[in-house]
């Protein structure tokens, strides 16, 4: 349970990151909140030769108001989401999946940029960021590009950001007084979810029901054609091959789909 | 007043919530300064042949002092099964693996660094080629003797309790209903929060010194010379704090010795802390018992027979796990008068970790499995519950009076117990509360489950060697006292409720008075903690020595007043002697002390083990889209005799409750078909917190014991044996009026929901009423159950 | 070995550490204090919590050398100088909210953070809050009474703050229970 030995260095400026990254290439991992990583690390899973250290830079922490979106820095720590006034107001489920995660000691410390990075199929950031059409940006060497949350989740564990790129900020539409709805099932408060649904604005999105989050389409498109919840809930698990686990296996997880769908449904009052 | 029976705050407290507890990893000792530290190379394959164990690599990383394999070790004596004229002798083993491992986990070499840290990184070169053989996992399988794990044993059997060849095939004959149903009490994992530990010294003097985490210094000097082929009196035990144990710090395990084998052999003190992971997969596992429950009787719901097979899992190596059928079969009837009952148990070896003692050993399946079996009796005859129990409870009695299986009972009254707790829970309420959910076909369903149960404590070596336990008291000249025990607490509050036994006697304020135990330097003799034994054996010894004490020490104050011994009172509130009719000639008892020192050890022996009883109401609310089981109350009665301090006899229900919940609703360690544990580590295996119970609701009894002067019975494990099948039962019931009989535990989302899915496709509920009162025809036939596991 | 500056329990300290050091380690190696404990590989228990500038954290999954310039509050921190008890402390003993020990100070110092956040939690708040410290022993229960206990205030279902009495005289309310419509006394 101790990590492997690493070398370590702390980023003064986002500039500074980005050329640690450049010289030190795949031998280096970014350090943001270290609760994903570090639990690796200490299971020797990884063992980065160099940790680049993200927390001194203050200036990739916050939440700002920016035209018709919010804009919330990838070193913003889940606590600080959960109990932000204005995401509670204009993109509450945003704000509802960051009190999910973990507990209250690691959400002191877990950030979303951490996390989407991470990108964990059973995790909650990645769902809620998906199920909001929201956006990254993405700093490299050569300027900022936006990556749409749609072309975001590239694999298992996989994202599209490029190895010389850091995630920067987060990016999620305002949209205050709009319905939504959460479900997250697990056995016990702490876990990762068994299976999970956001729903916001038409879209529907699974957690742990494949190796990244997915949108149930089949379940959108019934419900955009005047379908009831309960209706568009049945379709949620079409095209679907969810994995098998000592909590549940792939014929239980696709009817959790279901239920799941229809209840986070039913919640957008 | 007295200060027994009172809520006593713990004086232990301060120390623990400031600085801490000094748990074995927190000793700092002048004898184990520059300790090396010890780690083990585990297999990660459940059974195998060690081809060959090359150390080099990790010889050669930084920090590393040496590396251990069996072969160092071969001058140490081999190890037998627990037990050994009950076990199979010819399944033996050494501290390190030698030719074999046998469940991933098993120790094949310790590697010794300078530094913790230098551990892992050195453990990762240790190069072990393992020829893989098939493991063995399913009981049936093991019993099946296809893979034989001892060639020397010739078969996976270790141990037989009782003879199938002598089941009566009759036994049923004339029961208008019977059903049978198999049951997996299934395996779970101790997990104390603090996980084993160990630090070594030698002496000069060629004594060796060990700081171990145990629940009995005696026991686990034995064990760890025994290990080690000393003597004993060249081992010296020290207990630290103790984070938790639950039965599963008994004795000394292997890594203890090899711990002490390695400071001797580098002639340096040795230090060893596992990780959680190596806690999951090598500390001895609970439970694992497989049971066949037969269970016949009239449809007035009188039971006129029962029959319990056990089909027990040892895991790889027998030891204590691979013997507690036999208290399973002790306790196979409960509380209950069953005309006819009979019960056999077969423990097989598996390539798993080795099954151990857990909260409450051997009993929790007993009353699990019968618990069970009066929930399908009634299901079966339409019957409530409650009432089929109440039926066939044991009337009340307070003389001792024997089983059919031997147990000596001493005191019941098993009937009250069961309507105190239906009625603290509201029993008819909450009936009517789910039938209201049942008609309006409500989504969320509430069940109700019971179990009553009798249990077992303070068991000692059996009726030939009756149980006792030593105390010795000594008073001060400044007016503090010191108790010495022969018990082991880690968490229970002894050093508090010892304190109380004797202030109540002595008069010296409870926190004057200091408790010691667990250095066997100082207390040679002590049976320790476990099997719920301490307080009516331990604490019995410290009244008992106190009470001695105050007799010796009237003699001192008949010489100090100048008067007659029987002239003089001892006034409790002044700790005083005075002459009778004239309290201003009084000696305080300190003063006594003053010349020659004041203090008695005794020895309290007990006439047998005592049977607290209870009833455990658990109600349930079951999500029947998803399977989802939220436990919404618990309600209980534990009757353990007299309650010496209420604040402690709470926590131990709390914590037994939670634990007997944990086991019905989440815990489960599991394997895969090819013996890699799928559950190894807080993340996977379903360690209960805070948000997955409420808070629950104790009711009262006490009805003492005449079997020690305190009148208590023992309380630790009550708790864990009557909340498991309760809450078992409830789910279930939750779910029994569309169709489900049974639900193997934990009764998992997926179980619960497969359980649903099975019962619709087979038609629904069967012919026989729901439990709630209605009446029906009952099947005339003998009937079978299904069983519902995923 | 890099060079980090902190401050421990009020103390400012100048240590060398090797990058990987985790933060419970260096708190009970480096600075002698071993009240927090490391109960798990996998940031599950909460026994190693303590507070990271007024925050509750996971000392066993933060670097020592992400906490440089930063205080840390353990649970040897707690107590006044002159040794009275913190009103969390106080509240732990006061309702029996520990046995064995080995999750109290993380617990303790999850409470702290927990009423610092929210100084009036119902008892769900309490459970929910408390997610990520795990007990064997007291079943939370006691656990739970007590950090209602320190929030000075009982929750609305039916676990009253009623105490224990303490042998040197300080003491709460007698302890209380509850009758329920047959009139079983029943203990909450």
């Amino acid at each position: 349970m101790i990590p492997a030995p690493f070398d370590y260095v702390a980023a003064e400026s986002t500039a500074h990151a980005l050329d640690l990254m450049a010289s030190l290439g795949d031998d280096a991992k970014l350090l943001a909140g270290g609760h994903s990583l570090l639990p690796m690390m200490k299971l020797r899973l990884v063992a980065p030769a160099t940790l680049i250290d993200l927390g001194r830079l203050t200036e990739l922490a916050g939440i700002s108001a920016d035209g018709g979106e919010l804009v919330i820095g990838a070193m913003t720590r889940h606590a600080d989401l959960a109990a932000s006034g204005l995401v509670r107001a204009e993109a509450p489920l945003l704000a509802h999946a960051a009190a999910q995660v973990g507990d209250p000691q690691i959400r002191h410390r877990g950030t979303i940029g951490g996390s989407l990075a991470h990108a964990d199929p059973a995790a909650d950031l990645p769902m809620a960021l998906l199920a909001l059409g929201g956006s990254v940006d993405a700093q490299g060497p050569g300027g900022t590009r936006r990556i749409a949350a749609d072309d975001f989740f590239a694999g298992f564990f996989e994202t599209s950001l490029a190895p010389d790129e850091l995630l920067t900020a987060v990016r999620v539409p305002r949209a205050p007084g709009a319905a939504w709805g959460y479900q997250k099932f697990v056995r016990r408060a702490n876990d990762w979810a068994i299976v999970g649904v956001a729903a916001a604005g038409g879209r529907i999105v699974l957690a742990n029901m494949g190796p990244v989050p997915l949108r149930a389409s089949a379940a959108e498109q019934a419900l955009a054609g005047g379908a009831s919840a309960a209706d568009a809930a049945e379709l949620a698990a079409e095209g679907t091959e969810p994995g098998e686990d000592i909590h549940a296996d792939g014929e239980f997880r696709r009817h959790l789909a279901r239920v799941l769908t229809r209840r986070a449904l039913e919640q957008r009052t | 007043m007295s200060i027994l029976g009172t809520r006593v705050l713990r004086i232990e407290d301060p120390r623990f919530l400031t600085t801490g507890g000094v748990y074995t990893e927190d000793v700092v000792d002048d004898r184990l300064t520059g300790a090396c530290h010890v780690f083990f190379v585990r297999s990660p394959i459940a059974h195998a042949r060690i081809g060959g164990i090359d150390v080099s690599g990790a010889l050669s990383a930084p920090g590393v002092i040496a590396a251990f394999t069996a072969a160092d070790l071969a001058d140490l004596p081999d190890i037998g099964p627990m037990m050994a004229g009950l076990t199979n002798e010819r399944m033996r083993h050494r501290l390190l693996a030698t030719d074999v491992v046998r469940y991933v986990g098993d120790a094949v070499a310790a590697v010794v660094t300078e530094e913790p840290y230098q551990g892992e990184d050195a453990m990762e070169l240790v190069d072990v080629d393992y020829e893989p053989l098939p493991a063995v996992v399913d009981l049936a399988a093991a019993e099946s003797d296809e893979v034989i794990l001892f060639e020397e044993a010739g078969t996976n059997i270790a141990a037989n309790f009782g003879d199938p060849a002598t089941l009566d095939e009759h036994l049923f004959d004339d029961c208008e209903a019977v059903v049978r149903q198999t049951i997996m009490n299934q395996r779970v994992a101790p997990a104390p929060m603090e996980v084993r530990a160990g630090a070594a010294a030698w002496g000069e003097d060629g004594r060796l010194t060990a700081w171990i985490p145990n629940q009995g210094a005696q026991g686990t000097r034995s064990g760890l010379a025994g290990l080690l082929g000393l003597p004993e009196e060249q081992v010296r035990v020290i207990t630290p704090d103790v984070g938790g144990a639950f039965g599963a710090k008994f004795g000394a395990d292997p890594e203890h010795a090899i711990v002490a084998w390695v400071a001797r052999q580098l002639g340096r003190p040795a230090r060893w802390t596992e990780t959680r992971y190596e806690n999951l997969i090598a500390m001895t596992h609970g439970r694992a018992q497989q049971q066949t429950v037969t269970i016949g009787g009239s449809r007035d719901g009188t039971v006129q027979a029962y029959r319990l097979e056990i089909l027990q899992d040892s895991g790889a190596y027998p030891r204590i796990g691979a013997i507690l059928p036999f208290l399973t079969i002790l306790m196979t009837p409960g509380p209950y008068a069953l005309p006819r009952a009979e019960a056999v148990a077969r423990t097989v070896v598996t390539t798993t970790t080795p099954l151990g003692a857990y909260r409450g050993a051997g009993r929790p399946e007993a009353t699990a499995a019968i618990e069970r079996a009066m929930d399908l009796f009634a299901a079966e005859i339409g019957m409530d519950p409650a009432d089929v129990r109440r039926r066939n409870l044991l009337p009340p009695f307070t003389e001792p009076q024997r089983t059919a299986f031997g147990a000596l009972y001493d005191s019941g009254d098993y009937v009250v117990a069961l309507d105190k707790a239906l009625a603290a829970a509201d029993y008819a309420g909450l009936r009517k509360e789910q039938a209201g959910r049942r008609e309006r076909g409500e989504a969320v369903q509430l069940g109700i489950g019971l179990a009553s149960y009798v249990e077992i404590t303070g068991m000692g070596d059996g009726e030939e060697s009756p149980p006792e336990e030593n105390a010795t008291v000594e008073v001060h000249s400044d007016g503090s006292a010191t108790i010495l025990t022969g018990t082991s607490p880690h968490g229970q509050g002894h050093a508090t409720a010892w304190a109380m036994l004797a202030s109540d006697k002595l008069g010296i304020p409870v926190d004057r008075i200091t408790l010691k135990w667990g250095d066997t330097d100082l207390i040679p003799e002590g049976g320790g903690t476990g099997g719920s034994r301490s307080l009516q054996h331990g604490g019995a010894a410290v009244q008992q020595a106190s009470a001695e004490l105050i007799e010796l020490a009237r003699a001192r104050a008949a010489a100090a007043l100048e008067a007659s011994p029987a002239d003089l009172v001892f006034d409790v509130d002044r700790s005083a002697f005075a002459v009778a009719g004239d309290p201003e000639a009084a000696v305080p008892l300190a003063r006594l002390a003053e010349a020659e020192r004041l203090l008695v050890r005794t020895v309290f022996s007990a006439p047998g083990a005592t049977f607290p009883f209870g009833t455990h109401v658990a109600v349930v609310e079951v999500d029947t889209e998803t399977g989802k089981v939220t436990l919404r109350q618990m309600v209980t009665v534990d009757d353990a005799g007299f309650v010496l301090n209420p604040l402690l006899a709470e926590g131990q229900r709390h914590g037994g409750i939670a634990q007997g919940a944990a086991q019905a609703l989440l815990e489960e360690f599991v394997y895969d078909a090819d013996g890699n544990p799928l559950t190894a580590s807080f993340a996977d295996y379903p360690f209960l917190s805070a948000t997955e119970v409420p808070s629950f609701d104790l009711a009262d009894m006490a009805t003492r014991t005449s079997y020690n002067p305190i009148g208590a019975k023992g309380i630790g494990e009550a708790g864990t044996i009557g909340a498991t099948p309760a809450v078992q039962n409830a789910v279930i019931d939750a779910v029994a009026h569309l169709g489900v009989r049974h639900i193997d535990m934990p009764t998992s989302p997926q179980r619960v929901w497969r359980a649903l899915q099975a019962a619709a496709a087979s038609g629904g509920p069967p012919p026989t009423a729901s439990p709630a009162g209605g009446s029906g025809g009952s099947s005339p036939r003998a009937s079978t159950s299904r069983s519902e596991g995923a | 070995m890099m060079r980090v500056e902190l401050t421990v329990n009020g103390e400012r300290r100048s240590d060398d550490v090797e990058p990987r050091l985790l933060l419970v380690h260096y708190l009970r190696e480096t600075c002698g204090l071993r009240a927090a404990n490391v109960g798990c590989d996998t940031t599950s228990c909460g026994a190693c919590t303590v507070l990271l500038n007024g925050a509750s954290v996971k000392s066993c999954t933060i670097l020592t050398v992400q906490a440089a310039g930063g205080e840390v509050t353990t649970a040897e921190g707690l107590a006044a100088a002159d040794g009275e008890l913190h009103p969390v402390q106080r509240a732990f003993r006061q309702e029996h909210g520990l046995q064995c020990g080995f999750c109290t100070p993380g617990m303790v110092m999850a409470t702290v953070g927990l009423l610092a956040e929210n100084p009036h939690p119902t008892e769900k708040q309490v459970r929910e809050g408390l997610e990520g410290n795990l007990c064997r022993c007291t079943g939370y229960h006691n656990i739970v009474r007590a950090v209602l206990a320190a929030a000075g205030e009982a929750s609305a279902g039916g676990v009253s703050a009623g105490g224990a009495s303490a042998v040197s005289g300080a003491s709460a309310a007698a302890g209380a229970g509850s009758a329920n419509a047959a009139g079983e006394q029943v203990r909450p």
